[in-house]
């Protein structure tokens, strides 16, 4: 009579918690046939993402007859790089890259020293108006740059800045110091998440063996940020790299273009044939490449910089 | 009673030195930063508000830079109730608003799923990771041109799949056919922005601790369920956030109607920020378009309030 009563219950739990283990993950029972529709779908969105950027690669490696040829061609037969040498024969495009450089070089530069301060202050001081200046950074990064870009444009024409790059081509203070509005902003965002998830009791025993406050900045919590700022350069430097508004407005001249606007106001050289797609979609491929190199090698820093700030608060 | 008094009196006094020990050291803390703070709220103060307040104010008074020396008189609020009855602004506004709806849906939805998958795909992260952070790293006038090469009408790439899938039988000129531009548009947009939704949502789903999965199987619910009663409700913040930030950023599009489409055919690709600047700077109506681009901060602020004040607020949300 036990006997019975002892087996059935046994291989009912079993089965229960074998149902249990293979529903762990996500609550989904991961049959064969589940997992091949999973991945399939994993690979369909790898290749929405990649696909148009491939393309873009893919005909900036054509020829100029095989752009054009209908029907498409898939691949470049051969592969050349005669698009890239048009490019590159561009004065105007070479100097882009070095004005661009030098926009985003100074923007976030000037966004890491003020704003690492201000974060470090923010996510580890008390004083009046913090909450305040908190609520203040978050306004400033939903500005929207059309509000201060006209009377920016005044201020700077009165000062001479429009067009300018001041002294050895070294200093567009019209477009570095908009950029900023939106580089100080993110540095500030990103740089508190990062300083409040850094472990207190460091600071805490620093303070305790005698270090002021200033003094444990610089040998404990300085150190320690350097991965957070290099992550915040990254961002930084990304987002003024890709302005587009401001560098329009403020700077006409060829030589003193960015990059993004060249590359929208592309007439290219052979003027007066087909429009230049082969030039654009090398330009494209050279202005994003850095970009991706950069994206490809940190992916893990930029994630977590970027959903920091957002999700942990 | 004596020994209370004993006890309290020595611990009061230590409270006292405590407290005022502690008051000087907040003192320093707060002055400290200030601080350290101040660079930065002068330098948002200087390029940012001052700015603001000389929008505000040029929107104010009648402003043309077409000629020079011309008088500049302030006329009130005139500038927003020509606003409001302008067909042009309705027209960006719902351009816009058509915009921003679609692809924040669209988005919101996809990337779920995507965040979904990805939670659980241990093996592939590293090349998933990468493939998101393509579109995001990219210039946004980039992928406008890029967009524009794929939507061309007869070299370009979108046509010839669409035609070899016997979708269609003649090409489509994407970006001249008036009632087919923004959808165009809004699919550029919403490829280049939906991976980082996906990203933001995935980052709030790794929050979620396992344990509580594990508690379901063992009551025996299926996915559905467990999505609908432990993932959404706890996904709420990160969802919140991510809204917030993308409705913003959508509401301030600029790169990709001006470069893809420049506001064309006609004005139904034209957002309220093309509108604005090219009042400010081809009509060169200044006053009339610093209305424009107040318009615009206006209606982010609407949206954010409407964000924090009825759905809750993210911050809060986020820490619990």
């Amino acid at each position: 009579m036990t006997a019975p009563q002892l087996a059935q219950p046994a291989p009912a739990t079993a089965t229960t918690r074998a149902r249990a283990r293979s529903r762990v993950e996500g609550g989904v029972r991961t049959t064969l046939w589940k997992q091949i529709v999973f991945y399939v779908l994993i690979a369909i969105f790898v290749l929405f993402c990649v696909l148009p950027f491939l393309w873009t690669l893919i005909t900036s490696l054509k020829s100029e007859a095989e752009i054009f040829s209908v029907p498409i061609k898939y691949l470049p037969n051969p592969i050349t790089f005669e698009q890239y040498s048009k490019i590159f024969h561009l004065v105007r495009f070479n100097r882009s890259l070095l004005n661009s450089a030098l926009v985003a070089g100074w923007a976030t530069l000037i966004s890491l020293v003020i704003g690492s301060v201000c974060a470090y202050a923010l996510a580890r001081l008390t004083f009046p108006g913090k909450n305040f200046i908190l609520a203040l950074v978050l306004t400033i990064a939903m500005f929207p740059g059309i509000v201060i870009v006209g009377p920016l444009y005044q201020q700077f024409s009165n000062w001479h800045l429009i067009n300018n790059y001041l002294a050895f081509h070294l200093f567009p203070l019209a477009l570095i110091l908009p950029n900023v509005t939106f580089t100080l902003p993110l540095c500030i965002w990103t740089l508190n998440a990062f300083f409040r998830d850094l472990p207190l009791e460091l600071e805490e025993s620093a303070r305790v063996d005698g270090c002021t406050r200033m003094q444990t900045f610089m040998r404990i919590v300085a150190p320690l940020a350097a991965p957070g700022v290099f992550t915040a350069a990254i961002l930084l430097f990304i987002a003024a790299w890709n302005e587009f508004l401001f560098a329009r407005t403020f700077m006409s001249e060829e030589h003193n273009l960015t990059a993004t606007v060249v590359i929208a106001q592309f007439e290219g050289a052979d003027v007066g044939t087909q429009y230049p797609w082969g030039q654009i979609t090398a330009a494209s491929i050279i202005i994003t490449l850095p970009l991706v190199l950069i994206v490809l090698l940190f992916q893990l820093r930029i994630i977590s910089g970027l959903t920091s700030g957002a999700v942990k608060g | 009673m004596a020994t209370t008094e004993g006890t309290t009196a020595p611990a009061a006094a230590a409270a006292t030195i405590h407290r005022r020990h502690k008051s000087t050291q907040a003192q320093a803390d707060a002055r400290l930063g200030l601080i350290l703070v101040a660079p930065a709220v002068l330098t948002i103060a200087v390029i940012a508000f001052y700015p603001l307040i000389r929008a505000i104010v040029n929107s104010l008074h009648k402003i043309s830079l077409r000629f020079a020396n011309q008088p500049r008189p302030f006329i009130g609020l005139r500038n927003y109730s020509d606003l409001l009855h302008d067909s042009r602004w309705w027209n960006a506004l719902g351009v816009t608003a058509r915009v921003v709806g679609v692809s924040v849906a669209v988005e919101l939805v996809l990337g779920m799923i995507i965040a979904l998958l990805l939670n659980r795909a241990f093996h592939v992260r590293g090349i998933v990771r990468a493939a998101v952070l393509i579109p995001w790293a990219l210039t946004t006038v980039v992928s406008a041109k890029m967009w524009s090469w794929i939507y061309d009408a007869r070299y370009g790439v979108f046509n010839d799949i669409l035609m070899k899938l016997h979708i269609i039988n003649k090409p489509i000129i994407w970006l001249s056919r008036p009632d087919l531009t923004i959808w165009a548009m809004i699919a550029a947009e919403i490829w280049k922005t939906t991976p980082f939704m996906a990203l933001l949502l995935l980052a709030g789903l790794q929050l979620i601790p396992g344990d509580l999965y594990e508690a379901a199987a063992i009551d025996g619910t299926n996915g559905w369920q467990n999505f609908w009663k432990i993932t959404l409700p706890l996904m709420k913040p990160t969802i919140l956030v991510a809204l917030l930030f993308r409705t913003i950023d959508a509401v301030r599009i600029f790169d990709l109607p001006r470069v893809l489409t420049n506001g064309g055919p006609g004005q139904t690709t034209e957002t309220l920020v093309l509108y604005a600047y090219n009042s400010l700077f081809t009509s060169l109506n200044f006053g009339y378009g610093s209305a424009l681009a107040v318009s615009v901060f206006l209606i982010v602020l609407l949206v954010s309030f409407f964000y924090i004040k009825v759905l809750g607020t993210p911050t809060q949300g986020a820490r619990s």
